[in-house]
């Protein structure tokens, strides 16, 4: 298979604060006296010159990256935020160019960063569809060609003439989606998109990535949901601080990355890549039994109680209604249950000690044997919802055998991510009352 | 920042290449050109979205023309007194001001075109022309429609005998109107490259254009200029262009070849100069909005 996307040493720098708001006769007049040989006159003095550093500071977003993608390859770029993913995905789709290094791509590119690009409330449905459709680098005769295609995919046929300012907001997601479906170019570039719809539309959506990537297009996928990117890609590349950590098949790929997720440094307090303004500080995490005796692991079913050890750092005066939440998720990022404080009903009383822990008790905990990650939130829902203190995966969540039926057995969590208490029997003589909707038909993935 | 890699005897036919810059004079406008379905959906998506649900619908194309054409010819040509070349001032000021709106409109268009489309461009790649051309083909538009109802006046004043004298002149015409596209493309996209890094030039634009027009021969004729101060006004390239409109339908005025030549070199002088500084911002400048 020939290379169809090279990308050689790239690098970008974006510059923080404010260097990009100069105003023009500053700039001239720097020039001026350059011509002249003269001092610049905005030369920084000692006194200017720490504020001055501070303002020219520079971050790479990407440092060296090289990738070579074969054609047909469906690549899942994965990585935490801020790794980099969205700058590379950038300037592949040329929206912006790199600072240093280069990009070859060899065919026609369609990226989708947003579904919908173009689309004006005043102009018809189908307007829009061809709107959309060329932003996205159709010509007029495939759009004539696909159209019927396109609004038989949406489902909103009866209303194609009509100004989409009167769809609603699904409906226009269906078309913009049913257009991004049809695109045939030989790259696709996509962003995490796919989390648009209800699920119906988005088995849909996937099933029809699906067939895109069988007919041997390229697809680069870009993704923080390990998940998504093991349902649909092939290979794997993880990215990591804006450098490339690991390329392969996408199983070593995502193992690659779960690992690097496990591999936080040890002290909660000294974590540095947390939320919020701070007033209030999360500085160690334990999980106890009911009797207050800490635990590495927790057994399926079992009751505990987790302790969020916190400082105050608030000023006396701002005290305003505190929620917290904690959050478990799977090791590939599935969000699994969360417990928020305004939602089981309880609140804190405004004046908080300076030091203490909050407790959130978990009763028979429904998780099958894993490693999961738990998060947490604090923030004031007086003050238009502020931050105070997050941590999106703070510490892990161990899983360790346990009873959870009563029976010593446990399904893996392959199965399923969750376990919900119950049991079976059989009832004899008994007709069906009700008929259930059936559930859309499952797409294969693999 | 390290150099660009001198690699001549690589082949990179039929490789999109995606680098820090391209060359001084690539414009790509092949890459354009296959674009071209694209300019029409943007036009007709500007005509259909700015005229719907007004009250007025489309004849928010003709109010403004109309209203300045009275405006101008009750204060200059009434209370200020000047003078017209004998030429109808109605007309006269119809025609100047019909020519001048479709410059403004491109230039000041043109010119916020990265601040004004940041949201498209930060999602998707086309070339970033594409907008500036789309929005002088809808001013063609807005013209063609103001031009037709400057005509109907002309045609009004000559039936009733009115000192006209339209003449072979107005073949040149379509020729001045594409300068003077190009004139509002090369500029505006001079002031749309240099507003990615000072916002002050944003605010200057409405102003400058406004202080253009009274320099511009619009409210008077280039005759009322004193001699030793015309040559100063032949440097302005609008200038020639209003004059040779009037000359061509109402014959007054003050058009020599050569002032025609150095408006349009000037023009293409212009808008090789934007053609360049846009192409050389419309990499990065996504990282600055």
């Amino acid at each position: 298979m020939s290379t169809v996307i090279r990308v050689e040493h790239v690098g970008k720098r974006y510059r923080l604060g404010t260097i990009n708001r100069r105003m023009l006769y500053e700039d001239l007049q720097r020039r001026w006296a350059k011509l002249w040989g003269k001092e610049d006159p905005f030369a920084e003095v000692d006194a200017r010159k720490a504020t001055r550093a501070d303002e020219h500071k520079e971050i790479w977003a990407l440092k060296d990256v090289n990738l070579e993608i074969k054609e047909g390859d469906v690549v899942g770029i994965i990585g935490r935020n801020g790794s980099g993913k969205s700058t590379l995905l950038k300037i592949l789709s040329r929206i912006t160019a790199p600072t240093e290094g280069r990009a070859l791509i060899r065919g026609r590119v369609a990226s989708l960063l947003e579904v919908g690009t173009g689309f004006h409330a005043e102009l018809t449905g189908r307007d829009n569809v061809y709107m959309n459709a060329t932003i996205l680098g159709m010509t007029k005769q495939e759009i004539d060609r696909k159209f019927d295609e396109i609004v038989d995919f949406s489902g909103v046929e009866k209303f194609i003439d009509t100004p989409v300012k009167r769809y609603s907001s699904g409906m226009m997601v269906r078309l913009a989606f049913a257009v991004a479906a049809h695109l045939e170019p030989e790259i696709l570039i996509i962003d995490e998109v796919l989390a648009v719809g209800d699920s119906a539309f988005q088995q849909k959506c996937l099933g029809r990535m699906n067939t895109v990537a069988r007919e041997g297009r390229t697809i680069l996928f870009v993704s923080h949901q390990a998940a998504a990117v093991e349902n649909l890609c092939q290979r794997g590349v993880v990215l990591e601080n804006g450098t490339v950590k690991f390329t392969g098949t996408q199983t070593d790929a995502i193992s690659y990355y779960v690992a690097s997720f496990n591999k936080q440094p040890g002290c909660l307090r000294d974590r540095s890549d947390r939320r919020g303004n701070g007033e209030i500080k999360v500085v160690a995490i334990e999980y106890r039994d009911l009797d207050g005796r800490p635990l590495s692991a927790v057994h399926a079913g079992q009751d505990i109680d987790v302790y969020l050890f916190f400082e105050n750092h608030r000023p006396a005066a701002s005290r305003p209604t505190l929620y917290i939440s904690i959050f478990v998720k799977s090791d590939l990022d599935v969000p699994i249950f969360t417990h928020t404080n305004l939602i089981t009903g309880e609140l804190f009383p405004a004046e908080l000690p300076e030091s203490g822990a909050f407790v959130c008790r978990l009763l028979k905990v429904p998780l099958p044997e894993s490693t999961f990650r738990l998060g947490y939130e604090i923030g004031s829902s007086t003050t238009g919802g502020v931050i105070i203190d997050a941590l999106d995966s703070a510490v892990e969540l161990r899983l360790e055998g346990g009873d959870f039926f009563g029976s010593g057995q446990l399904p893996s969590i392959h199965n399923g991510v969750a376990l919900v208490a119950g049991g079976w029997s059989v009832q004899p003589d008994i007709a069906p009352e009700a008929t259930l909707p059936t559930a859309a038909g499952a797409v294969a993935l693999r | 920042m390290s150099s660009e890699p001198i690699e001549t005897k690589e082949d990179l036919s039929g490789w999109t290449v995606l680098a820090p810059r391209g060359g001084l004079l690539d414009f790509r406008l092949a890459e354009l050109w296959r674009y071209r379905d694209l300019i029409l959906r943007f036009f007709r998506r500007d005509i259909v979205a700015s005229y719907t649900q007004t009250v007025l619908g489309p004849f928010w194309f003709v109010i403004p023309q109309v209203f300045t054409t009275i405006m101008f010819t009750v204060v200059f040509g009434k209370i200020g007194k000047i003078g017209t070349d004998g030429m109808p001032s109605m007309l006269f000021y119809m025609l100047g001001i019909t020519a001048w709106n479709y410059f403004a409109s491109c230039l000041s268009r043109c010119a916020t075109t990265f601040s004004g489309n940041s949201g498209i461009f930060g999602k998707v790649y086309f070339p970033r022309l594409v907008m500036p051309c789309s929005t002088i083909l809808a001013n063609m538009m807005t013209f063609a429609i103001q031009f037709g109802l400057f005509l109907v006046f002309f045609a009004f004043y000559w039936w009733h005998g009115a000192a006209v004298h339209p003449n072979w002149r107005v073949v040149i015409l379509p020729i001045l109107l594409l300068q003077m596209g190009a004139l509002g493309l090369g500029i505006g996209c001079i002031v749309s490259a240099l507003t990615t890094r000072y916002r002050d030039l944003a605010l200057g634009i409405t102003f400058g254009t406004q202080l253009w027009m009274y320099a511009s021969c619009v409210v008077y004729p280039l005759s009322q200029i004193p001699k030793e101060w015309r040559l100063l006004f032949i440097l302005n390239p609008m200038v020639p262009i209003i004059e040779s409109f009037r000359f061509a339908f109402l014959g007054g005025g003050i058009v020599e070849i050569w002032h025609l030549a150095v408006s349009a070199v000037l023009s293409a002088i212009l808008l090789f100069a934007g053609l360049i500084m846009f192409s050389r911002a419309e990499k990065t400048f996504m990282d600055t909005v």
